[in-house]
């Protein structure tokens, strides 16, 4: 020790004895000097990298297909109603009441695109007709259900109108008597069309026909319905509030909505509102994907060991053919760490280059595929990442072992090897 | 000593043996002998007595395998001795632990080799760099250095020549820059004009003269009697003995 100190006692003179900027400096020249070769040696990580981004990314992808082929519609629809309880008499009773403005309140969400209220009006014994006129001799029919809906229901049901209009907020506002009929309730009360300004008399109260639904994904209870605004509901037929809640959402936004939803409508008593939102994949699904990508990840994991090997391979050589320089450096007083960390960090640029170059090779490859197919492509950006890192943990185990004979040299043995 | 106006490392107190005086000698060895094991075992370095002293230009001479290059690596720290001790500015060497070893490599000891041992893929500045890097030069002064170093040897117009495209005499001419730019004690050259036509030799051993003239302490190991003829004092070495000559 009193020697080591005698050899260096100011340390500031061995504070710049090569530090790891040099390293950095000298591998990268190192690296550089021999494109020919750097370009063959990366190949093997690049494909390596591409080969897991590819396989995952296209597994991703193809199970989001899958998601959306099974759940085109159901991922998309959500709905909340009132929580119920059975009272003492058998019969379920709601917990609570939805409050008029929950549309307003549900569109607020992040993913909700469009909400509204559904509820069945108690007509009690009204009849509802298509002419003012009574007929005690007509023969007794089923009367069709009278629904109330806020405006927006079409999109939030996916319905779709074969004549007419739907009716909007003014017409909920004031409560106008107009109504909108389902292609069954309007067969069965002989209406063919809106051209003619058809009403429907409930209760011997008019009702314009102003629109015939003739398609719903959802809800198809309305196809039967004559269906007339949350508002006309509340002044004519004393409706309290809205039964329930239909919502068109975000694929992939259900969480959220589920997370939201009820604190939203019920804020000091959210359990009290039942919120149905799409549910995760089934369980058989999932098995099937994870296995699918367990195997994809063997492949690619396969095809990057291979790279690694390449990489290691091509360092050895290169610490082979380099031992000349190696026996120069020593000479010139390079410590064995000192050569060991050049050749480490010259593997593992080599790595990191493949890494990156074959992620982004693999994201293209998942890009194109998907664009000749149509699909959305899916990748999740912390794969990418972790595979450019990937590529510079290869190179950094590729290349211990030849950095490892590389410091083990002896200088004189390396000199002569020249340059 | 001052080579192009550099400070050299006797400037910094205390980074030698303090026993040591610049009397003394720089190079030091007592009874080093080098065998190779094997059957037989060879013996490259018979019980070598030597000392260089500050300042002095030895030529070593001799014809192959008389051990010229054993010496040479045991003088550069790049060997150890079988036995015997070997003081290097005070320092003993033998046993001492690697990086004591490698330190005084890179502080102390400048080498020049037959082949040049330059590196193709780098320019010349770069090459005198390299040995900035292991000897602990502040960075700041790495390549205000190597410049100096380079115009003393006549090759600012080459700095960022690539060596492949230099002649051979000017490929030594780069070697010797490197094996200066870190003012070290000693300089060390084996068979320095070995590869070289008689004009280019001319010039390096002039460019030699001139190192010596400004205080480098200079080995120069050679078969070649002009060469060898051009050193202040000269040994002589057969089968592995050295005899004084002049």
């Amino acid at each position: 020790m009193r020697l080591q100190r005698r050899l260096h006692p100011d340390r500031s003179r061995r504070a710049d004895h090569f530090r790891l900027r040099d390293a950095f400096a000298e591998a990268t020249a190192g690296v550089g000097a021999r494109t020919g070769r750097l370009l063959l040696t990366v190949l093997g990580t690049v494909l390596g990298i591409a080969a897991v981004v590819v396989t995952v990314g296209l597994a991703q992808t193809g199970a989001n297909r899958i998601n959306e082929r099974f759940d085109a519609v159901a991922a998309r629809h959500a709905s909340a109603e009132p929580a119920t309880r059975e009272d003492a008499w058998g019969q379920s009773r709601a917990l609570a009441e939805l409050p008029r403005d929950a549309p307003e309140r549900a569109l607020r969400i992040a993913g909700v695109r469009a909400a509204a209220t559904v509820s069945k009006v108690d007509i009690g014994d009204a009849t509802i007709t298509a002419v003012s006129v009574h007929d005690p001799s007509a023969p007794t029919r089923a009367v069709p259900t009278v629904m109330a809906t806020s405006a927006d229901l079409l999109e939030a049901v996916g319905g779709h109108l074969a004549q007419g209009r739907y009716f909007d907020c003014g017409h909920d506002g004031r409560g106008d008597r107009v109504a909108v009929l389902g292609v069954d309730a309007a067969e069965r009360l002989g209406i063919g069309g809106v051209a003619t300004l058809p009403s429907v008399f409930i209760d011997d109260h008019p009702y314009q026909v102003i629109g015939i639904l003739d398609a719903t994904d959802r809800r198809t209870a309305l196809l039967s319905s004559v269906i007339i605004p949350q508002g006309t509901a509340e002044a004519d037929f004393g409706l309290v509030a809205p039964q329930a809640m239909e919502m068109l959402i975000e694929v992939g936004s259900g969480p959220v909505v589920n997370d939201q939803l009820a604190t939203s409508l019920a804020p000091t008593n959210p359990q009290t509102i039942k919120v149905a939102t799409p549910g995760r994949p089934s369980a058989v699904q999932q098995a099937i994907q994870s296995e699918l990508v367990v195997v994809f990840l063997a492949l690619g994991g396969v095809a990057l060991l291979i790279g690694g090997v390449g990489i290691a391979n091509v360092t050895l050589l290169s610490v082979m053919e380099r031992s000349g320089e190696i026996g120069l450096r020593r000479a010139l007083g390079a410590r064995r760490r000192d050569v060991a960390v050049q050749f480490v960090i010259e593997s593992v640029i080599v790595g990191t280059l493949g890494g990156l170059i074959g992620a982004a090779l693999g994201v293209a490859v998942v890009a194109a595929v998907s664009f000749v197919r149509q699909w959305t492509p899916i990748l999740d950006l912390r794969m990418v990442i972790g595979a450019a890192a990937a590529g510079a943990l290869v190179g950094l185990l590729a290349g211990l072992y030849p950095a490892t004979r590389a410091a083990r040299m002896e200088p004189v043995a390396a000199l002569r090897a020249g340059l | 000593m001052k080579l192009f106006g550099l400070p050299d490392n006797s400037d910094n107190q205390g980074d030698q043996d303090p026993r040591w005086t610049s009397d003394q000698p720089v190079l030091s060895l007592r009874g080093v002998t080098r065998e190779f094991p094997g059957t037989p075992p060879v013996h490259a370095l018979g019980a070598t007595n030597l000392d260089v002293r500050a300042g002095e230009y030895l030529a070593v001479a001799g014809p192959s395998g008389s051990g010229k290059s054993t010496l040479l690596n045991q003088l550069g720290l790049l060997d150890r001795p079988t036995a015997g001790e070997y003081w290097l500015r005070g320092v003993p060497t033998a046993t001492a632990p690697e990086q004591v070893r490698t330190t005084l490599r890179a502080q102390r000891i400048g080498f020049v080799f037959q082949a040049f041992h330059l590196m193709p893929h780098r320019s010349v500045l770069d090459n005198v760099l390299l040995a900035t890097l292991y000897s602990g030069t502040p960075r700041g002064e790495r390549r205000d250095r190597a410049l100096r170093a380079l115009d003393r040897v006549g090759l600012s117009h080459r700095v960022e020549f690539m060596p492949p495209n230099l002649s051979g005499g000017e490929r030594q001419r780069v070697a010797i820059a490197r094996a200066v730019v870190t003012i070290p004690d000693v300089l060390l050259a084996d068979e320095p004009t070995g590869n070289l036509d008689s004009t280019s030799s001319s010039g390096v051993m002039d460019l030699f003269d001139e190192l010596h003239h400004d205080g480098l302490t200079l080995v120069v190991i050679t078969h070649d009697p002009t060469v060898a003829a051009r050193a202040g004092r000269r040994v002589h070495i057969t089968d592995g003995y050295l005899r004084e000559v002049a």
